[in-house]
């Protein structure tokens, strides 16, 4: 009988913020750069990350983009001109409305998923042209919990050139933006992707951050089996549905497979990091 | 002469360029002389870098073969002692993860490592031959021996060093931070801390390690250099994540005072090792398969 497990995803933010602001400084150095570029949604990861960025390169070498749809609320507006203003980075506001239009118009109303998907995908456009034009690196916002559920846009909204949430999850990255700072307001609204008017992510997923990480931590991160967390107290078909979603979006985690055919390939026996020579 | 300063450099690396990484060793190496240490240490695969993957080859070096960069270390280590680590070609083209210690011109000693961490993020014993001996060395100031990294998460390397009469043991060491937690910080950190700590009480000996900083990809090494007096006294302690080179003084006759009077090394039983080593082996219930047994 083992002892049924209690997950503690308490972190120690001020490390965290030291090893993040150290990477995302790092990481856009070497690749010869020295600014970034983030979408700020007016939500808590996107709000977490431009801080991290103006504290690695400074301010004045972030530009934060926000990227309004016509049904994205004010408030979320609102909440990412609160944390430009914190951090200090320059900022700029491109309405994708009307380049989404036209797309939207080839889409049924009733077809969330692939509106949703286009509306990623267009602020994906915008963000690597600005930053194309900034002359800075796309520094991702995704955290754990949706790199794990593959609850992201491919192409959309997971594309960036560096990720320093990845390995925090929902929950941490909530204590790291208390470190920070980051407002009430933001910490408390319920999370959305904004795809669609009135939109959560819990409502979306049918469980909550703070079951799903805990869950996700001891599957994860302990390397409990499913049955040692059923008896720790989760429900079973909870536990099954989430390590179901885990293995059918794990193509969203990787580079698409290269079919071998030759002795040395790229992915297999190709095998560099990316700060070869740096 | 049985004191010495001791230097523990905590450097960050360029991955795979021996050129700009030679030059901080030897600007180091300089410093340090000119601050009165008599032996400078640096982390593994300090002249390289660490997740080399198929950069290895192109960055090996055959001691024999009188490569540039060790040469020019075997210069420097006429004024201090130097320990730097760096890929070894073994003349049949067999890589390995070594660290020479080097004094007066010459090469004294190169440590091969020997446990090569292949799980996790680790992909060592993918790219590298592994070591074959742990043994001690006779330095200008008394005996050493030289361990890289994952040779003292194992218990093996370092007792065995403590029988071959080591007086200090030098650990050197690229180790990732992982295992961020809120009251105890990166549990790879304290591990290293805390084996270190007990390492020198448990062998009475002084135990002086130096991990590298900065980033290869995500990885964040964290540095933090530290040595341990045989009394498991802290010496000196390293900053985390940036570079420094932490200077320690020590007298290695405290090892003989210490043993005086806690005769642990007098008294340990090779014998009853060898005779229940043996006796596992043949009964098939000893943990580990060995290297080459699979």
């Amino acid at each position: 009988m083992t002892t049924p497990p209690s997950p503690s995803l308490e972190i120690d933010p001020e490390l965290a913020r030291r090893i993040l602001t150290d990477f995302i400084r790092s990481e856009i150095h070497r690749a010869g750069f020295k600014r970034g570029v983030v979408a700020v949604s007016g939500g808590l990861d996107s709000a977490v990350s431009c801080l991290l960025a103006a504290q690695a390169l400074g301010p004045e070498n972030v530009l934060a983009l926000r990227m309004p749809f016509r049904t994205s609320p004010a408030a979320s507006l609102d909440d990412a001109e609160a944390v430009i203003r914190a951090s200090g980075v320059a900022a700029r506001t491109f309405s994708i409305t009307e380049a989404a239009e036209p797309l939207l118009h080839l889409v049924p109303e009733g077809d969330r998923v692939r509106r949703g998907n286009i509306l990623a995908r267009l602020r994906m456009i915008v963000l690597y042209d600005q930053s194309a034009e900034f002359g800075g690196l796309v520094v991702g916002t995704g955290n754990k919990t949706e790199v794990l559920l593959g609850y992201t846009t491919l192409y959309g909204d997971s594309a960036c050139a560096l990720n320093p949430l990845g390995d925090l999850y929902k929950t941490q990255v909530r204590q790291l933006a208390r470190h920070l700072g980051v407002s009430e307001s933001i910490l408390a609204k319920p999370p959305s992707a904004d795809l669609w008017p009135g939109q959560t992510d819990e409502g979306e997923l049918g469980f909550t951050y703070a079951d799903v990480d805990r869950l996700l931590f001891l599957l994860v991160d302990e390397r409990r089996s499913p049955d040692e967390v059923v008896a720790a107290g989760f429900e079973r078909s909870f536990v099954e549905g989430v390590l179901d979603r885990i293995r059918r979006t794990q193509y969203k985690r990787m580079q698409p497979p290269i079919a071998k055919l030759s002795n040395r390939t790229v992915g297999y026996d190709f095998l560099y990091m990316r700060d070869w020579g740096t | 002469m049985t004191t010495l300063t001791l230097a523990l450099a905590q450097i960050n690396t360029r991955l795979g360029d021996v050129p700009a990484n030679l030059e901080k060793h030897l600007a180091l190496a300089a410093d340090a002389h000119a601050r009165g240490a008599d032996l400078i240490v640096f982390p593994e695969l300090s002249l390289t870098g660490y997740m080399l993957q198929d950069l290895a080859p192109t960055v090996a070096m055959r001691p024999a073969a009188d490569p540039p960069a060790l040469r020019r270390l075997l210069e420097a280590s006429r004024e201090l002692d130097i320990v730097a680590g760096f890929v070894e070609d073994d003349d049949a083209h067999r890589l390995y993860i070594s660290s020479a210690y080097l004094s007066q011109g010459e090469v004294v000693h190169i440590h091969r490592k020997i446990y090569l961490p292949t799980y996790g993020l680790f992909q060592d014993g993918r790219f590298f031959g592994v070591g074959s001996t742990a043994r001690g060395f006779t330095t200008r100031f008394g005996r050493m021996g030289l361990l890289i990294c994952e040779d003292f998460w194992h218990v093996s390397p370092p007792y065995l060093l403590w029988l071959d009469g080591a007086e200090m043991l030098v650990c050197v060491s690229a180790s990732p931070g992982r295992g961020l937690a809120a009251e105890t910080g990166l549990e790879s950190a304290r591990w290293v801390e805390d084996i270190s700590h007990a390492y020198a009480q448990l062998f009475s000996i002084f135990v002086a390690q130096t991990n590298r900083v900065g980033l290869e990809d995500g990885l964040t090494f964290w540095g933090a250099a530290s040595v341990f007096a045989p009394d498991g006294r802290r010496l000196a302690q390293g900053p985390f994540f940036e570079e420094a080179v932490t200077l320690a003084e020590i007298d290695l006759a405290e090892v003989a005072r210490l043993r005086s009077r806690l005769p642990l090394l007098r008294d340990e039983r090779p014998d009853l090792i060898v005779r229940e080593l043996d006796r596992l082996q043949r009964s098939g219930s000893s943990g580990g398969s060995g290297h080459g047994a699979t």
